[in-house]
C-alpha cells in the first residue's frame, strides 16, 4: 500500500463537526491522512470523493487545508521498548521520553483463528472473595465491571491489575478524568510496577474521537506480547461507554440511521472486535480484557451495557452493603461464565457446591428482609439467614477482604455449621461428610 | 464470459461496482485487492451499479480495484467428510487455514481430498432415478453417508454403470447417468448447492411426533420436542442460553449435530472444539466429534458473514437428513443474524422496520424455521431436522422484533428467566411461560402412550399445575405473611417446590444429574406426582418448612446418585419413612 510519492491535496468541498471530504485519486479505505496536521482517516469513498474523519476534531479547519495520505491505516511501533511508557490515542509518548522503536503493526488487525485458541484454564487470584470464590476469573477471560460513575471502579481494578500478576498490564483510557489517570499512574508507581504497564491515554482533555483508537492500540501491543512473547497480559479498558459514545458521534455525524439508544445498528460487532480479541493461546501467552462500563442509574438495559453483557464472558456489580456499610461485589447480579472451567478443578473439589449454597442462602436471607420489611413475623430460619448473610458480607463478600480461596471456602463452611443444620444448605451428602465444621461428623439424616 | 466490474465506492464493507453485464441478485463476486480477493455477495443492483456486502474486511480497498462475477450464488460443497469439521460461515475448514490470525482472502476447501471412502453401491444398472435418489453409501464416522444424484439435476436418469466396492476418494467416478436425450453423465461424490435455496427432493413433510429425548427434564418431561420440531430460547445474557444449548447438543438422541455458532463468543466455540472430542456419545459409546459439524462465524469474525453461516448450517442438515438420518441443528444465536441484517439495511439506507430491523424480518425468520422438519424420503426412507435457535434480546425484553417473529413460527418456546438465574435454579427455564406445542398434537400423544404410559401427559399437566398454584400462592405470601394465609396453602406452595427442585432443577456440571435418561424421568415424575398426590397434616407453617426442605434434599441426593444403585435406593427408602411420618392419605399406613 506505501505509495511512490505523497501528494498534498488543498481542496476540501465539505466540513461537518467531525468530518471532511474532498477529492482526491488512488486512495485505500481506512487509510490515514493528516489534514492540516490533525491525524484524520478514510471512512467513506465514492467515485473520487472521499470522506475524512478527523480525530481532532474540525474547529478551524479551513477548506484549503492541506491533506497528505499517508497510504497506511493506523499502526503501532510494537517491541519490548514499550514497556513502562505512557502515549496518546494516537500512540504518541506523553511522557517526555522518545518513540520507541520497532515493528509497524496496523492496529485493529484480524482475528485469531478459534481453532488456534486454547481453552482458558488458568485461575487469576484476586484475593477478592466477591470474585474468587463466587466469580472467578481466568486469564483469556473479557468482563467488565458495571458500575456507576461514583462506585470504586478505578480501585478495584487497580487492585486486581496489581495483585493479577500479569506479565504486562496495559492500560487503554478512554475519557478519564486526568485525576483518576494520575491516580492509576501513582498506584502502579507506588506498587514498584511501573516497568510492567503501558498506557495509552486519552482523558476528558483530549479530543473524544481520538479515544476510537485506544482499544486497538492497547490490544496490538497486548497481541504482540501474548503472541510474539508468550507473556500473560492483562488488559483494563475504562470506560467502554465513553468509548461507545464516540462511536455514536460518528455515526451520527456520518448521517447513520441510529439504533437503540442513539447508537449505531453496528455496536455488537463494533464492541465485539475489540473483546474477542481477549484470548489464551495454546503456546501459553493469553490477552485478559478487564473493563468498566459505567451505568446511567443503574440500567444495564441501555444498549452499552446490554451489548457488552452478551459479548462480554460475564459481568461484575458493585454496590454498597447497607448491614456492613462497606462495597461488595453483588453476589446476585455477577457472573463470570468461565469460572466453571477452575472451580472444583484448579480450586478445592468443593468450590463449586460451596458457591451456590452460599448464594442461596443469601438470597433467602433478602427475601426475609423484604419480608420484615414489610412487616412479617419472621421465622426462626429467616432470623438466621439473616445473621448468616451479614456475616458473609462482611468476611467474604466485601472488596477489602484479601483471602486465598481455599481460606474463602473454609470461612464459608464456617459460617454454614454455625447458621445452619446440612439439610438446609442442599448440598451433596459427600461434601457434607467431608467438610462440614462440627465436632461431630453431623449424618445428613432426616429427623423422624 | 463471465461479468466483471470495478469498485465505484466504498463505505465499510458495503461496495458498490459498476458492472460490464448481467449480474443476479446474491450472486457471488471476487474483488482483487494486491494479491488476494475478497469474496462478496451482491445484495442490490440499481442500473449498472451492483452494491455487494464484502465477506472480509475492505482496508486498503480503493476505487478502481477489479471485480469477477462468478454467475452463481453463494454454494456450499456437499459430500462425505464434513463430520467433525471445524468451518467457518462461508464453509471454509479453519484447521486448514495457516497461522493464528485469519488471514484475510484466504479460502479453504471443506472436505478431505485426499482420503479413501469405503463405497457400497446401492443402485442398479437400469435404475431410473431422480435428483436425491441414493446411488451408492460410504461410511462416514459409522454414519451411512449416502452419495446421491445431484440436487441440481432436473427430471428423470438411468444409472448406466456404478462403481464396484471399494475404496475411492471424492473425486474418483462412481456413477455413470444417462439422460432421456441419451447424454452420459459422470457422477463424484461431491455436489454443491446454494445455501439460500432449501433441499426439497422428499416425498411428503408430515406433522413431527416422535419425542426427541434431550436427558434435560424441564425439556423432556415438560416441554418436550420431537424430531424434527422446531423450538428456541430465548433469554438475557447470564441466563444460560449457552449451557443449556450444550447440554441439548450433548445429550440429544440424534445422528448428526450441527451447532452454528452465529455471532456469539469464541471461547465458547473453544469449549466445543476442546470438550466434543474428549466426550463420550452417550448413546454410542462413540466420541461426540464423530457426528458433529461446527460451523463458527464468531462475533469478531466478518459480520456479512454471519448470515450465510446460519445458511450453511441449514443447508448442511438438508443433505444429511435426505440420508435418511436424523439432524440436531443448533443456532446460537439467530439474534446476531437479525443484527447482521439490521447493519446491511441500514448501509444500503433501507426504510427501516420495528427497531431499525429490515420490514422482511419476519419472513426471513419464518422461512428458516420452516427448513426444519420431519420428511418421508421418495425411498419412504424417514428423516428430520430438529431446529433449535437462542435469541438474544436485547435488554432481556422478549417484546422486541426478534423474539415476537421468532415465537410466531417456533412450536416450542423455553423462557429463559432472570429471575431464576439470579437465585441459581438452572436450568432457568420458566415453567409457567414456557410451552412445547407438540403435547397438543395428537400423533404425540399417541406416541407417547405407547412409549411411556397413558396418564404421561395427564401427569405433566398436573404437575403444571401444581407448579402454577405455587406461583400464586407464593405471591398471596408475599402480601398477606406467612401466618395470612391457611398452613394447607403453605403445603402446596412447598409440593411446587418439591417439583422445582427435584424435576426442573438439573446439575448441568455433574456427571450424573447432567443427563436424565427417559425412564429415569418416568421414575421421578411418578415418584414426585405420587407425594404431590398425598395429603399432609401440619400444626403451623414453619413445621411444612422444614419438612419439604428435608424431603428436597433426600430427593435431590437421589438425584445425584446412579439411578438405581445401592445408594439411590437407600436414599428412596429414607424417603419413605419421612413420608410415612406425616401423609395421612394415599399411604397403606
Amino acid at each position: 500500500m506505501a505509495k511512490a510519492f505523497q501528494k498534498i491535496y488543498t481542496k476540501i468541498t465539505q466540513i461537518t463537526k467531525a468530518t471532511c471530504s474532498l477529492k482526491a485519486t488512488n486512495v485505500g479505505y481506512d487509510e490515514l491522512a493528516t489534514v492540516d496536521g490533525r491525524l484524520a482517516q478514510v471512512v467513506k469513498i465514492i467515485d473520487d470523493v472521499i470522506t475524512l474523519q478527523i480525530f481532532g476534531g474540525t474547529e478551524g479547519i479551513p477548506t484549503n487545508a492541506e491533506v497528505i495520505f499517508l497510504g497506511k491505516a493506523p499502526s503501532l511501533k510494537v517491541s519490548d521498548q514499550l514497556a513502562g511508557r505512557f502515549f496518546d490515542a494516537l500512540g504518541n509518548p506523553i511522557d517526555g521520553g522518545s518513540v520507541p522503536e520497532g515493528e509497524e503493526r496496523e492496529i485493529g488487525g484480524p482475528s485469531v483463528n478459534p481453532v488456534r485458541r486454547a481453552q482458558p484454564s488458568q485461575l487469576i487470584a484476586t484475593g477478592i472473595a466477591g470474585i474468587d470464590l463466587n466469580n472467578t476469573l481466568v486469564s483469556g477471560q473479557k468482563i467488565p465491571f458495571f458500575a456507576d460513575p461514583d462506585q470504586p471502579f478505578n480501585e478495584v481494578m487497580a487492585t486486581v491489575a496489581l495483585r493479577a500478576k500479569a506479565d504486562k498490564i496495559i492500560l487503554g483510557a478512554m475519557g478519564m478524568t486526568n485525576d483518576d489517570y494520575l491516580f492509576y499512574k501513582n498506584v502502579f508507581s507506588n506498587a514498584g510496577a511501573l516497568d510492567r504497564i503501558i498506557s495509552f491515554v486519552n482523558t476528558t482533555e483530549n479530543p473524544p474521537v481520538e479515544r476510537l483508537l485506544v482499544p486497538d492500540m492497547a490490544l496490538t501491543a497486548a497481541e504482540y506480547f501474548a503472541v510474539d512473547k508468550n507473556e500473560n497480559v492483562l488488559v483494563l479498558l475504562t470506560d467502554m461507554t465513553s468509548y461507545a459514545d464516540a462511536l455514536a458521534i460518528v455515526s451520527n455525524r456520518m448521517d447513520q440511521i441510529p439504533s437503540k439508544d442513539s447508537m449505531p445498528g453496528s455496536l455488537y460487532s463494533d464492541l465485539a472486535k475489540i473483546y474477542e480479541k481477549a484470548v489464551q493461546f495454546p503456546e501459553g501467552g493469553s490477552i485478559t480484557i478487564i473493563a468498566v462500563t459505567t451505568l446511567s442509574g443503574g440500567d444495564i438495559t441501555h444498549a452499552v451495557p446490554d451489548n457488552t453483557g452478551y459479548i462480554t464472558e460475564g459481568q461484575l456489580f458493585l454496590r454498597t452493603d447497607t448491614d456492613i456499610g462497606k462495597v461488595i461485589v453483588d453476589p446476585f447480579r455477577s457472573l463470570s461464565r468461565l469460572k466453571q472451567l477452575v472451580q472444583g478443578k484448579v480450586t478445592r473439589e468443593d468450590h463449586p457446591q460451596v458457591m451456590n449454597a452460599a448464594v442461596r442462602l443469601y438470597s433467602d436471607a433478602a427475601n426475609a428482609k423484604t419480608k420484615m420489611e414489610n412487616g412479617f413475623d419472621l421465622t426462626d430460619y429467616d432470623k438466621r439467614t439473616l445473621d448468616f448473610a451479614k456475616e458473609y458480607s462482611e468476611h467474604l463478600l466485601a472488596i477489602d477482604v484479601n483471602l486465598d480461596t481455599t481460606e474463602m471456602l473454609d470461612t464459608t463452611w464456617e459460617l454454614f455449621s454455625k447458621h445452619f443444620r446440612p439439610e438446609e444448605v442442599n448440598m451433596r451428602a459427600d461434601m457434607i461428610e467431608e467438610y462440614w465444621k462440627s465436632e461431630e461428623k453431623v449424618e445428613a439424616e432426616p429427623q423422624g | 464470459m463471465s461479468t466483471k466490474g470495478i469498485v465505484k465506492g466504498i463505505i465499510a464493507n458495503l461496495v458498490i461496482v459498476e458492472v460490464d453485464g448481467p449480474v443476479s441478485q446474491n450472486e457471488i463476486a471476487y474483488i482483487v485487492l494486491d494479491d488476494t480477493k475478497l469474496m462478496a455477495e451482491v445484495i442490490k443492483v440499481i442500473g449498472k451499479s451492483a452494491y455487494v456486502q464484502v465477506f472480509e474486511s475492505t482496508r486498503g480497498l480503493a476505487v478502481n480495484a477489479e471485480v469477477e462475477f462468478v454467475g452463481h450464488m453463494l454454494e456450499v460443497v456437499l459430500g462425505p467428510g464434513l463430520l467433525e469439521r471445524n468451518l467457518d460461515g462461508l464453509q471454509n475448514d479453519l484447521d486448514k487455514m495457516d497461522g493464528v490470525f485469519l488471514k484475510r482472502g484466504q479460502y479453504t476447501f471443506p472436505l478431505n481430498e485426499e482420503k479413501l471412502w469405503q463405497f457400497k453401491p446401492l443402485a442398479k444398472i437400469g435404475d431410473k432415478v431422480s435428483a436425491g435418489s441414493w446411488l451408492g453409501e460410504v461410511d462416514e464416522n459409522f454414519q451411512p453417508h449416502k452419495i446421491m444424484l445431484p440436487f441440481k439435476m432436473e427430471g428423470e436418469y438411468t444409472v448406466k454403470s456404478i462403481a464396484e466396492e471399494g475404496e475411492y476418494n471424492i473425486y474418483h467416478i462412481v456413477a455413470v447417468v444417462e439422460d432421456k436425450d441419451g447424454n452420459e453423465i459422470e457422477l463424484n461424490m461431491i455436489q454443491r448447492w446454494p445455501v439460500k435455496q432449501p433441499i426439497t427432493f422428499f416425498k411428503n413433510k408430515p406433522r413431527p411426533y416422535k419425542l426427541l429425548e434431550t436427558g434435560v427434564r424441564i425439556i423432556d418431561t415438560l416441554n418436550p420436542i420431537v424430531e424434527g420440531g422446531t423450538g428456541f430460547i430465548p433469554g438475557a445474557f447470564g441466563t444460560g442460553k449457552t449451557v443449556l444449548q450444550h447440554a441439548i447438543s450433548k445429550q440429544a438422541e440424534s445422528d448428526i449435530v450441527i451447532i452454528a455458532a452465529c455471532g456469539e463468543r469464541a471461547n465458547e466455540v473453544v469449549e466445543i472444539f476442546t470438550e466434543f472430542p474428549e466426550l463420550e456419545d452417550p448413546h454410542t459409546g462413540r466420541k461426540l466429534m464423530e457426528r458433529t459439524i461446527i460451523i463458527a462465524n464468531t462475533s469478531n469474525m466478518p459480520v456479512a458473514a454471519r448470515e450465510a453461516s446460519v445458511y450453511t448450517a441449514m443447508t448442511i442438515g438438508e443433505y444429511y437428513r435426505a440420508m435418511g438420518l436424523k439432524v440436531l441443528l443448533m443456532a446460537d444465536s439467530t439474534s446476531r443474524w437479525a443484527q447482521a441484517l439490521r447493519e446491511m439495511s441500514n448501509r444500503l439506507e433501507e426504510l427501516p422496520g420495528p427497531d431499525g430491523f429490515p420490514m422482511d424480518l419476519s419472513s426471513i425468520i419464518s422461512n428458516f424455521y420452516s427448513r426444519a422438519g420431519h420428511v418421508i424420503l421418495n425411498n419412504d426412507e424417514a428423516g428430520s431436522i430438529t431446529f433449535i435457535g437462542t435469541v438474544s434480546p436485547a435488554g432481556g425484553n422478549l417484546k422486541e422484533p426478534v423474539t415476537e417473529n421468532t415465537k410466531k413460527v417456533a412450536r416450542c418456546f423455553y423462557a429463559l428467566e432472570q429471575d431464576r438465574a439470579d437465585k441459581k435454579r438452572y436450568p432457568a427455564v420458566n415453567p409457567i411461560d414456557s410451552y412445547s406445542k407438540y403435547l397438543e398434537y395428537p400423533e404425540f400423544e399417541e406416541y407417547i402412550k405407547n412409549q411411556i404410559s397413558d396418564d404421561w401427559i395427564d401427569m405433566i399437566n398436573e404437575a403444571k399445575l401444581y407448579l402454577l398454584r405455587g406461583k400464586e400462592i407464593a405471591e398471596q405470601i408475599n402480601i398477606l405473611g406467612d401466618d395470612g394465609v391457611p398452613v394447607e396453602y403453605h403445603v402446596s406452595y412447598w409440593k411446587s417446590e418439591l417439583i422445582d427442585f427435584v424435576v426442573l432443577q438439573q446439575d448441568a456440571f455433574d456427571a450424573i444429574d447432567a443427563v436424565t435418561p427417559m425412564k429415569r424421568q418416568e421414575y421421578i415424575l411418578n415418584m414426585i406426582t405420587d407425594i404431590c398426590r398425598s395429603d399432609f397434616k401440619f400444626d403451623s407453617f414453619n413445621k411444612v418448612a422444614d419438612y419439604f426442605k428435608d424431603v428436597i434434599n433426600i430427593c435431590r441426593q437421589m438425584n445425584y446418585s446412579e439411578f438405581k444403585s445401592d445408594k439411590f435406593d437407600d436414599y428412596h427408602k429414607q424417603l419413605d419413612d419421612l413420608l410415612e411420618t406425616k401423609a395421612v392419605s394415599n399411604n397403606t399406613k
